[in-house]
């Protein structure tokens, strides 16, 4: 079974989200996604300073596979994206959690973190769908 | 029912991503298929190919049956071990299969016979049709589900494999040429593969491949997936069957002209007039590579526009590990130079189109 890390919030459509405070979240794409894509090899990410609305388009991850799109989970403008994916998009594979983030959002809405997702939750939706 | 080769629980062990593949459980990956690729072109990789099927055919008339059988001619084995690429057509020229064949025995020997390997994903047609065509021919078809077959390839896949067979198995590698096959102690052992590096496939008896299995992986081969099977083959140039070609397609549009042997004129092989016809007329349409230098992957499927000749498609598209960037195979207008564009997620991306393989013996070959 993938990792669910229990500290971290989750959409169905397979990003994680973290809090950083301040009203800044880190977002990437759940260790269960990466499995499911298999070795990636470009990411697309937004630009920075993009304003962005919950269920947005924010870039596409292309693994070898196949390609998916990334959604924005929350509203907000996009005020740091993770360049080294650039060069080592293997990170999404390797570290999902950590070196493999994808981009930070600065909240416009903070009530919308209570739409999310849990870990029990996510991993209930995970099994749901496979 | 789903089919299990004899070393699917090796393949669990190793953590392997399993898949259906025309109704066998094979390994996709062992955690990465471009790790896996990697190591084929820069040292060795081992996979388990024993889903394929392995024919044998005998009998007096073995080699007038596989001249009318098959569109490359065997007759050009010259010697004992050789093995040849050809396309099995249909009446209307389309393939039915790829294979190979070798020729088991010295050649115009009594009792010469001559082994296929054929694709899992076509066997049943396959061998309805060859039945089929043997009717009228002194000839038995034999086929040995009950051996196994691993590939193993990379530069150092041969200097592996005779560290861990017996002495007169490693002998017979050293001095194997490549695309030839001899037996050795029960073993059919051959110098090919579907990787563009050099390497062997080797046929034997299903109770014997776990240990040596076991015994590659000591030597530090490293277990590869169908997964970097593809990535690897789309490199090499390779078609794969039911996605570059199938039977509503000539080999002429495949890139397998080279391998239709039209001479002698007299030989009556099945397809011929067709391909013939065809040739004669011009093909409409050709097998191409095509090159996408910035980001993104094509993907099969895709669009191919070709200003002024018209549309194509993409039949197999990846990304290269080796070259850093994706790669394709593309039935396109005959017309088509050396630009095209592919419409990729809504965008048009222009690519550059050469003529594959892309990558031989693990460096770039094509300008």
């Amino acid at each position: 079974m993938s990792n669910v890390p229990n500290e971290l919030k989750y959409v169905a459509s397979h990003e994680w989200i973290r809090e950083e405070g301040e009203g800044v979240v880190v977002v990437g794409i759940t260790d269960h996604a990466q499995d499911l894509l298999g070795d990636v090899v470009f990411v697309e990410l937004p630009d920075v300073g993009a304003e962005m609305s919950a269920g947005d388009d924010a870039g596409v991850v292309e693994s070898v596979k196949a390609a998916s799109d990334i959604y924005a989970p929350l509203s907000g403008e996009v005020v740091a994206v993770n360049e080294d994916l650039e060069d080592a998009p293997e990170m999404v594979n390797s570290d999902p959690y950590g070196d493999g983030w994808f981009f930070k959002i600065k909240l416009s809405d903070t009530a919308e973190l209570e739409d999310l997702l849990d870990a029990d939750g996510y991993a209930a939706h995970c099994e749901a769908e496979s | 029912m789903v089919h299990k080769t004899a070393l699917h629980a090796q393949h669990q062990a190793l953590g392997a991503k399993l898949v259906d593949f025309s109704g066998w459980d094979m390994p996709l990956h062992y955690g990465s298929q471009v790790e896996e690729h990697h190591k084929v072109r820069q040292s060795a990789g081992m996979f388990d190919v024993s889903h394929m099927t392995i024919v044998d055919v005998a009998g007096a008339q073995a080699r007038s049956f596989l001249r009318h059988l098959l569109a490359n001619d065997v007759a050009r084995l010259e010697k004992k071990g050789k093995a040849l690429y050809t396309g099995m057509l249909n009446e209307q020229g389309g393939v039915i299969d790829d294979l190979i064949v070798y020729l088991m025995t010295e050649p115009g020997a009594s009792g010469e016979w001559y082994r296929l390997v054929v694709n899992c994903g076509t066997r049943d047609k396959d061998l309805r049709w060859m039945a089929d065509q043997a009717l009228r021919f002194d000839v038995t078809l034999t086929e040995q589900p009950e051996l196994a077959m691993v590939a193993i390839q990379g530069p150092k896949a041969r200097q592996r494999v005779e560290q861990v067979v017996s002495e007169s198995r490693a002998r017979l590698i050293s001095e194997l040429k490549p695309f030839f096959g001899q037996e050795s102690e029960g073993w059919f052992i051959a110098r090919t593969g579907y990787t563009g590096e050099d390497g062997l496939e080797i046929m034997l008896p299903e109770d014997e491949v776990v240990d040596f299995w076991h015994q590659l992986h000591e030597a530090g081969v490293a277990p590869c997936g169908l997964g970097a099977r593809d990535t690897l083959r789309l490199e090499a140039g390779m078609n794969l069957y039911g996605t570059d070609m199938d039977e509503s397609v000539s080999p002429l549009e495949a890139a397998m002209g080279w391998t239709l042997a039209l001479e002698p004129a007299d030989r009556q092989f099945v397809g011929r007039e067709a391909v013939e016809k065809m040739k004669a007329e011009g093909a409409p349409r050709r097998l191409v590579g095509l090159v996408l230098t910035e980001r993104g992957v094509l993907r099969g499927h895709q669009k191919v526009i070709v200003e002024g000749a018209g549309e194509g498609e993409i039949t197999s598209g990846s990304f290269s590990p080796t070259l850093g960037h994706s790669i394709a195979l593309a039935r396109v207008p005959a017309g088509t130079a050396d630009t095209a564009e592919v419409e990729m997620r809504g965008k048009r991306v222009p690519v550059k189109v050469v003529r594959p393989p892309f990558v031989r013996h693990g460096e770039k070959v094509f300008s």
